[in-house]
């Protein structure tokens, strides 16, 4: 029961005193992955000239991640031209499965820009408990979507939400 | 305990409350909640104990503060009690996990708790995986530095998290990178990527055994390179440790190894990959005494697929850290948009063979004397087959509302060896499944699985069944039942159903269900629990902000 009490205080201390932004109108925090030839690269230096940025959680064991990236894929061009998206799919396979990465990728014949996170410290960055989960970036930087979960259908919701950031809608 | 936190808030509050250069960023508040609660009823049928408490609960709730250079979390977990299949030592509640993190341009310092990979992890990884009650965190200081372009060192210091305690261990670990098309321009106009890689990791624990002579100090080394050159890559790790008698490997005084290599070419619509592992006494933990999944310093990936579906995850496969070798090939094709087979989407064509093996080994009888247990033969395929698997898979899109997946799995188990239980059988069994999902528009889709499983051995035949329905874009209904009507025992002939319902919208989700679980063993990546038979009342909240 104390340590309830110690847990909410710090929330409560936390939300009081400092004025700060939760991960929506956040900036990507800054985290070390790699990039598919295994070179270390920093998760702020995602940029897409002004115009908005999807990163997608996924791993190659995940069958709705897999499913929802497909789902992505026969439509990426459409949405490219419209609002001038650029598609990062971030790999949280760990060292067991990351090998397959690239190949997969290449099999799938899926245009996005590739980043592994082994050691899952941009997942806990971005506090994401499952993947697969979608975040929307704005052209200024800051995460202006979340969305846990793949169901048949939610890239739709996700072109809504997208539309709405690009200022299409 | 008290003491640690106490400073922790102190720390903390005074983080926030310096003026300080470091805060010159917007501060950041992120978090995440998951919460598992389970009600349980009895059913000596199935093998679901009473359990006197009627409900129990499983919580971890993260918050971290970023400002600028700083950032610094803590995460809270409560298992009141622990879910059935949790080992009961997680009962209790606290902050297991509390860090600072300091950056600047070219070095990193964590003091606190943090999780870490060198290369493969098979000389260190320290991970979090609550599904499988696995938090092998470090509790100590680490530092990144980045001396100069291309060149990446590692060091660290802790001991472990042993449930609400620490492991008595203490762990010493160094990791250096080289990536060569960093370092200058000639190399980094190369087509070819090379990156080269190598750990030192050393435990110290106190010996005081009145009959063995345990070393105190156990070292290990790690060395590793990966090649890239377009589609084609390479990647070799070699891992030894000096002897390190343990529960694990019954206290012999052999010292261990690991090789993995993998291996694979891939251009659009097409990719092999081959790897090849071997592991020879490398169970490695911070405690000599400690069992199971506790106080893991490294991790040993297996090479078998991840299972998603229910019936092809019934039996699956568990590393062996005291010995086993095997390999793997997968091959992946994309019949082309427009060809005969491939329709207007393309069809995806996915084939896998895996095959691990005991080592060959030679008992030595030496106990009285060096104490090693026992020689092996590098390139010999040794005397036992674990496991076996080939794998089909195809997945086709009919239609932008209509896409289906078929699979076929052939699979070997030596039960005796992979689950421990001397005197189980071989399962030799054959899986095939079809996973459908249609759209009646962009809020109404139905996703149907039905599995079958079909092996003379064990509890015997099963089925599977499942259908969901989406609706309204965040709600969504399912029912499953997994049919065990080849069991030799009618009795035993049951059905183990469960209706779910949920809600997602944004990060939340929350999910409901009702039903009965059987008794099996939940896997990720070659890590296994047991998970017990229930029957009862689930609930399931996540969130993050």
């Amino acid at each position: 029961m104390k340590k309830v009490i110690v847990l909410f205080s710090i929330f409560y201390f936390l939300f009081s005193f400092i004025n700060a932004q939760t991960l929506l109108n956040s900036k990507v925090p800054s985290t070390q992955i790699k990039t598919v030839n295994g070179a270390n690269f920093n998760s702020t230096a995602f940029s897409n000239n002004g115009k908005p940025i999807i990163i997608d959680f996924w791993a190659t064991w995940c069958k709705p991640c897999i499913a929802e990236l497909d789902a992505i894929s026969d439509e990426y061009a459409d949405w490219q031209k419209q609002t001038g998206v650029k598609l990062i799919a971030v790999s949280v396979d760990d060292a067991r499965t990351m090998a397959k990465v690239q190949s997969f990728i290449r099999e799938k014949g899926w245009d996005y820009e590739i980043y592994l996170d082994p050691n899952q410290d941009f997942q806990h960055a971005m506090e994401i408990v499952n993947v697969p989960c979608t975040f929307i970036i704005d052209g200024t930087g800051k995460i202006a979507y979340i969305h846990n979960s793949y169901m048949e259908g939610d890239e739709k919701k996700l072109h809504e939400a997208l539309l709405k950031v690009a200022g299409k809608k | 305990m008290k003491n640690i936190l106490f400073a922790f808030i102190i720390l903390f509050c005074s983080v926030f409350y310096a003026e300080a250069q470091i805060l010159n960023g917007e501060g950041q508040i992120h978090g995440s909640i998951e919460i598992d609660a389970q009600y349980y009823k009895s059913d000596s049928l199935i093998g679901a104990p009473a359990v006197p408490e009627k409900m129990l609960m499983n919580t971890y709730d993260q918050l971290d503060y970023t400002n600028g250079r700083i950032s610094a979390g803590i995460r809270y977990e409560a298992y009141d009690d622990a879910l059935q299949g949790y080992s009961p030592l997680y009962n209790g509640s606290g902050f297991p996990y509390k860090y600072i993190d300091y950056k600047q341009d070219n070095m990193e310092v964590t003091v606190g708790n943090f999780y870490e990979q060198f290369g493969s992890g098979m000389i260190l990884r320290a991970y979090w995986q609550p599904q499988l009650g696995i938090d092998n965190s470090f509790n100590g200081v680490r530092v990144k530095y980045n001396p100069a372009k291309g060149i990446y060192i590692k060091g660290l210091i802790g001991d472990q998290r042993y449930y609400w305690t620490e492991g008595v261990g203490l762990v010493r670990g160094i990791d250096g990178e080289i990536n060569l098309n960093e370092l200058d321009s000639v190399w980094g106009n190369m087509k070819t990527k090379i990156i080269i890689g190598g750990s030192f990791v050393s435990k110290y624990q106190a010996a005081s055994d009145p009959t063995y002579n345990f070393p105190e100090d156990v070292g290990a080394s790690a060395g590793r390179i990966s090649i890239i050159n377009g589609g084609f890559s390479l990647y070799a790790e070699g891992v030894y440790k000096i002897n390190d008698p343990d529960a694990i490997n019954n206290d012999i005084f052999q010292s261990g190894n690991g090789v993995l290599i993998k291996t694979g070419y891939s251009q659009k619509g097409l990719s092999f990959l081959v790897s090849g592992e071997r592991i020879d006494n490398m169970s490695f933990k911070s405690d000599r005494a400690a069992t199971a999944n506790d106080l893991a310093i490294n991790y040993l990936p297996a090479l078998p697929r991840d299972e998603t579906y229910q019936l092809a995850a019934l039996y699956p496969y568990n590393t062996q850290p005291n010995g086993e070798q095997g390999i793997d090939g997968e091959v992946k094709y994309k019949l082309p948009k427009g060809s005969l087979f491939g329709g207007k989407y393309g069809t995806d064509l996915d084939a896998e063979y895996t095959v691990v093996n005991s080592l060959d080994t030679i008992n030595l009888n030496d106990q009285a004397t060096t104490d090693k247990g026992y020689t092996t033969k590098i390139l010999s395929a040794g005397q036992t087959n674990y496991f076996k698997e080939l794998t089909f898979e195809v997945q086709h899109k009919f239609s932008p509302d209509f896409r289906m997946i078929a699979q076929y799995d052939h699979e070997y188990y030596d039960m005796t060896v992979i689950q421990q239980e001397p005197g189980s059988p071989n399962i030799t069994s054959n899986i095939g499944i079809l996973d459908g999902y249609y759209s009646f528009s962009s809020a109404h889709t139905l996703h149907m699985e039905l599995q079958g499983l079909q092996t003379a051995e064990a509890q015997g035949n099963w089925a599977f069944a499942l259908a969901e329905y989406n609706f309204g874009s965040d709600w969504f209904i399912g029912a499953l039942d997994e049919y065990n009507y080849g069991n030799p025992t009618a009795a035993l002939r049951i059905h183990y159903y469960t209706v779910t319902g949920g809600y997602m919208h944004n990060a939340l989700h929350i999910t409901i269900g009702y039903g009965k679980q059987r008794a099996g063993i939940l896997c990720i990546g070659g890590v296994c629990r047991e998970v017990p038979a229930s029957d009862g009342f689930t609930l399931s909240i996540t969130n993050s902000f």
